[in-house]
């Protein structure tokens, strides 16, 4: 729907051919680029075209992007904004669409995406959340989802109290995978039950308020496949299960466990190879035994 | 009536530390970060977390010799209180984190494991996987989040601290900050604030640290008159990944579990490494490190890796400088469950897999020892007075530093596991003499005038950057050039005509940022002109940086010059060698007498650091020679007990000291 943008005057035209020239030569990559200046503004792509050099990922394209500021066609424009951060798969910034899939932007190395598709590297802003400008999305979603399960240990205070419960190594391995989430959003993104939420201010609005009215609009849609996987995580720890029932409240009120379809698209993209899908099931027969519980309770 | 309200800049371990602590006492806490908390630099952490524990115990461990590793690995130059206080904290962060539900790597019995890091003998280090670091991140980040939910703790992620404001007496009052989407700027008055804004890699160019590690909101603190001290003490990591955007840390646990360092003895040896055998390489720092192996402190690993490459000519590669760090003798099995965080990234990077075929690794910049001064107040028992306004505040009362940012624990050099430590306890402790500071400071006038005269200097800077010409210098190209600078003259060996030269360069590139142009000039989202502003702030850090390494003659830790470099002693004859480790040790006093002292800078008003150098309180633990591999080292060591056992009974009467 928004790659109609692309190509509607013979400038871009020309763009294409000197991208397919660039193909054939290893000095220079072709990239195209999804821009949008600000929320609610029309998005449009943008062609760049940078030297080559080994052992690139996709964030070094864009900071030669940012460093040079000029399109394919000789024209001086902003910077591309992107977020990232650590640039070693271990802050989760940098999810965005490379070849129109979601991953982060560190560990896409421009070899691999030249062998996947030589003509040119597409990147995009993740499509379920707002874009903020460019690749920049507004993921405040993801970390109200962590506060919607609860995820975390109820202590009592930071005061010293010895040492934690005693877990055992099995117990270790099976809870380290699931903490091992970055809330990076790829698992939201490739989820066909998760759609975008975008609230827009109202004129007038106090910040309070838009707010509220945002998170009520979180509140309402689906938690998604990595604040699932939370849940469980946190369930499965001796101190955190104390509240256990508080976190399958959330998960089966609106937008929980039952909006999954079982696509299994979060397991197939998550970037920490985190087992998802079994985290899911753990928490779909949780919610059964604790719906049945509730029954026999009432 | 409204609470107490603080100020926490930057939310890795020691800033989310101090925010739960904070909301726990009552005190409501509002959170700057230039990204979302979880995503903060403290992730990239691998190894772990060092503390005595019951099994060390056991083994003839207990809190003094986790502060004399730290003391002795860091030679001595940090104030003992500081540092004592910590050690003797250990147990209980760790203890405090386990109940977080952090997942620690746990023996057969469920207890949590432990691993060997450099520079001590015990197995001191809780860890969990090779991704300690993001680990303890999370734990904290879950309290902060359950505090947000509760309504105390308020965060601003995604914006930028652009200067405390200070009122008439000089007192911190609040700050300013900017908002990095909407771009608009905020006053924040506060009672107090704390800066919890990490280490400055971006100053080197390419390090081991995450994009927002510019070091601009010390710099700031800096420009308004707090105090940096020991800058010219950055650590170089041995181990890391080169590569085009960033150098990726090797943690040193691949050593502590066992990996082991070598180059083959041909240069450049044509053959696959698994090709060749042992006799034809060198494990050089097993050879010259027969104690610690390859779990030397960090400075030595690093400078011994750096002249097998470049003096002895034994790069594995040609073109490109490294070693081969080799983990392929230890089983897949215990390389997945205890490492696997890392050997993913190296997989990840380099399309190698290095449980079957040895990594190539090279220093890279990691950390900053220096960093804001800070107070302290110490006890009678040689620790620190909990409570106490004066820990961890700088110069300016009111303004706090913790974790990375602050130059306190680490001295000349940091040993592995220990900076986790140090960010947490500085967050934890100094929560309660923040608390106490609000008394004798009297509560802040939000309205008053100062946040408004702040807040136009702010919006005018911003608009001189913008409204700049066309066409003048790019600030990318400039941060890449201080870069390259800074990482040629002044990380692992430095001369001082290089020092000097380095130091006009960045002057010269400090005027030509005074020309830089933006490409972006809007107001949305300009990412263009922060990173301009904070490359500008890079400036004063690498110039304090540089002139505290020139003005230092001398070699401590992580700061080596060749020049003055005390060689061992290498006489085989017995009354040669003592003579000679005698006038060794001679030496070593005069240069403690000199040297052993804290460099401290002020911003001068021509925009040169002013260095002035601190007496350091060594009252708990006496300097002595770092004699990890020196040659010669048995007998210097003979020469120097004596010598103490000779103060030690003159103790009554003489106090120790500097140089004692």
């Amino acid at each position: 729907m928004i790659r109609a943008v692309d190509g509607q005057d013979g400038k871009n035209g020309a763009a294409v051919a000197t991208g397919a020239s660039a193909k054939k030569s290893p000095e220079s990559l072709r990239v195209r680029v999804l821009r949008q200046d600000s929320p609610g503004r029309e998005s449009y792509w943008e062609c760049h075209v940078i030297p080559y050099e080994p052992n690139m990922n996709v964030i070094s394209v864009l900071q030669k992007i940012a460093a040079g500021s000029t399109t394919d066609d000789g024209r001086k424009v902003a910077p591309v904004a992107w977020d990232c951060n650590c640039l070693e798969e271990v802050c989760g910034s940098c999810t965005m669409l490379v070849n129109g899939r979601t991953r982060m932007a560190c560990t896409a190395l421009v070899d691999r995406l030249v062998e996947e598709q030589p003509e040119e590297i597409v990147l995009e802003p993740m499509s379920k959340f707002p874009v903020v400008r460019d690749l920049m999305v507004d993921r405040r979603r993801v970390f109200h989802s962590l506060q919607r399960v609860k995820a975390w240990v109820p202590i009592d205070g930071s005061y010293d109290q010895g040492p934690g419960p005693r877990i055992s190594p099995e117990e270790q391995e099976d809870a380290y995978p699931l903490a091992t989430c970055i809330s990076c959003g790829c698992c939201m993104e490739a989820c066909p039950q998760f759609t975008k939420v975008e609230v827009e201010r109202l004129a007038g609005e106090s910040e309070e308020a838009f707010e509220a009215r945002r998170k009520e609009a979180f509140d309402k849609n689906f938690l998604g496949a990595h604040a699932i996987s939370q849940a469980m995580l946190f369930n499965s720890h001796p101190t955190g299960k104390m509240i256990a029932d508080e976190r399958m409240e959330a998960l089966t009120d609106r937008g929980g466990i039952q909006m999954c379809g079982n696509a299994q698209n979060c397991v197939a993209v998550c970037p920490k190879s985190i087992p998802l899908t079994r985290s899911i099931a753990r928490a779909g027969r949780a919610a059964t035994l604790w719906a049945i519980r509730r029954f026999f309770d009432r | 009536m409204a609470g107490p309200r603080v100020l926490v800049i930057g939310g890795g371990l020691a800033g989310l530390s101090a925010t739960m602590r904070l909301a726990e006492l009552g005190v409501d806490v509002d959170l700057v970060s230039l990204v979302p908390v979880k995503r903060s630099h403290s992730a990239c952490a691998q190894g772990g977390i060092n503390s005595v524990n019951t099994q060390t115990r056991q083994q003839g461990d207990n809190e003094s010799k986790h502060f004399d590793d730290t003391v002795y690995g860091g030679d001595f130059l940090q104030h003992q209180p500081p540092v004592k206080e910590m050690a003797d904290w250990g147990p209980r962060v760790v203890d405090l984190l386990d109940r977080l539900g952090v997942p620690f790597n746990r023996t057969p019995e469920g207890f949590r494991d432990q691993r060997r890091f450099g520079g001590t003998l015990y197995k001191r280090t809780a860890f969990a996987g090779a991704t300690t670091g993001q680990q303890l991140l999370y734990a904290l980040d879950e309290q902060v989040r359950r505090w947000e939910v509760a309504g105390k703790v308020k965060k601003w992620e995604f914006w930028d601290f652009l200067q405390p404001v200070l009122d008439a007496s000089g007192r911190c009052r609040g700050a300013i900050c900017q908002d990095l989407v909407t771009m608009e700027f905020k006053a924040f008055p506060a009672d107090a604030v704390l800066v919890a804004s990490g280490g400055c890699g971006l100053v080197f160019g390419r390090s081991t640290m995450s994009m927002v590690c510019t070091g601009s909101a010390v710099s700031r603190c800096y420009a308004a008159g707090a105090n940096y001290a020991n800058g010219e003490f950055i650590q170089v990591h041995p181990t890391a990944i080169p590569g085009a955007d960033k150098l990726r840390l090797m943690s040193e646990s691949a050593r502590g579990e066992g990996g082991r360092v070598w180059v083959p003895r041909t240069p450049q040896d044509p053959r696959d490494p698994r090709d060749i055998p042992e006799s034809d390489r060198i494990y050089f720092l097993e050879e010259r490190y027969p104690k610690y192996g390859n779990l030397v402190p960090r400075d030595i690993a690093t400078r011994e890796i750096f002249n097998i490459c470049t003096n002895e000519g034994l790069s594995v590669e040609k073109d490109r400088l490294c070693v081969y760090l080799d983990l392929t003798h230890i089983p897949k099995e215990t390389l997945d469950r205890k490492l696997g965080g890392i050997l993913e990234i190296y997989e990840k990077f380099q399309g190698v897999d290095p449980r079957f075929v040895p990594m190539k690794i090279f220093p890279a910049v990691h950390y900053s020892m220096g960093g804001l001064w800070i107070d302290y107040e110490k006890s009678s028992t040689g620790g620190l007075v909990e409570g106490s306004p004066r820990n961890q505040q700088t110069n300016i009362p009111g303004l706090y530093a913790i974790g990375e940012c602050d130059y306190q624990y680490h001295g000349a050099n940091r040993l592995g596991a220990n900076s986790l430590l140090s960010c947490i306890f500085s967050g934890l402790f100094v929560a309660p003499g923040v608390v106490s500071s609000f008394d004798e400071a009297g509560p802040t006038d939000a309205s008053s005038s100062m946040f408004a005269e702040a807040l136009n200097v702010q919006q005018q800077r911003h608009a001189e950057l913008l409204n700049r010409p066309a066409g003048g210098e790019n600030p990318y190209d400039l941060h890449d050039e201080l870069g390259k600078v800074m990482t040629r003259a002044c990380t692992v060996v430095r001369h001082n005509d290089q020092l000097t030269e380095a130091y006009e360069t960045v002057c010269e590139l400090e005027r030509r940022w005074q020309r830089c142009s933006l490409s972006d000039t809007g107001s949305w989202t300009n990412q263009n002109v922060v990173f301009t502003k904070a490359l500008g702030d890079m400036f004063p850090l690498a110039k304090l940086i540089l002139k505290g390494a020139l003005q230092r003659d001398e070699c401590r830790g992580a700061h080596y010059k060749p020049e003055f470099a005390m060689p061992g002693v290498e006489a085989d004859d017995p009354a040669e060698r003592r003579r000679l480790a005698e006038e060794w040790c001679d030496r070593f006093e005069e240069n403690t007498r000199k040297w052993l002292k804290t460099t401290v800078a002020r911003h001068g008003e021509d925009g040169h650091p002013v260095l002035t150098y601190e007496d350091i309180d060594t009252s708990l633990i006496p300097p002595r020679p770092r004699l990890y591999g020196l040659v010669g080292g048995e007998v210097i060591e003979e020469v120097w007990k004596e010598r103490q056992q000779a103060r030690d009974r003159a103790a009554g009467t003489v106090t120790v000291g500097i140089g004692g």
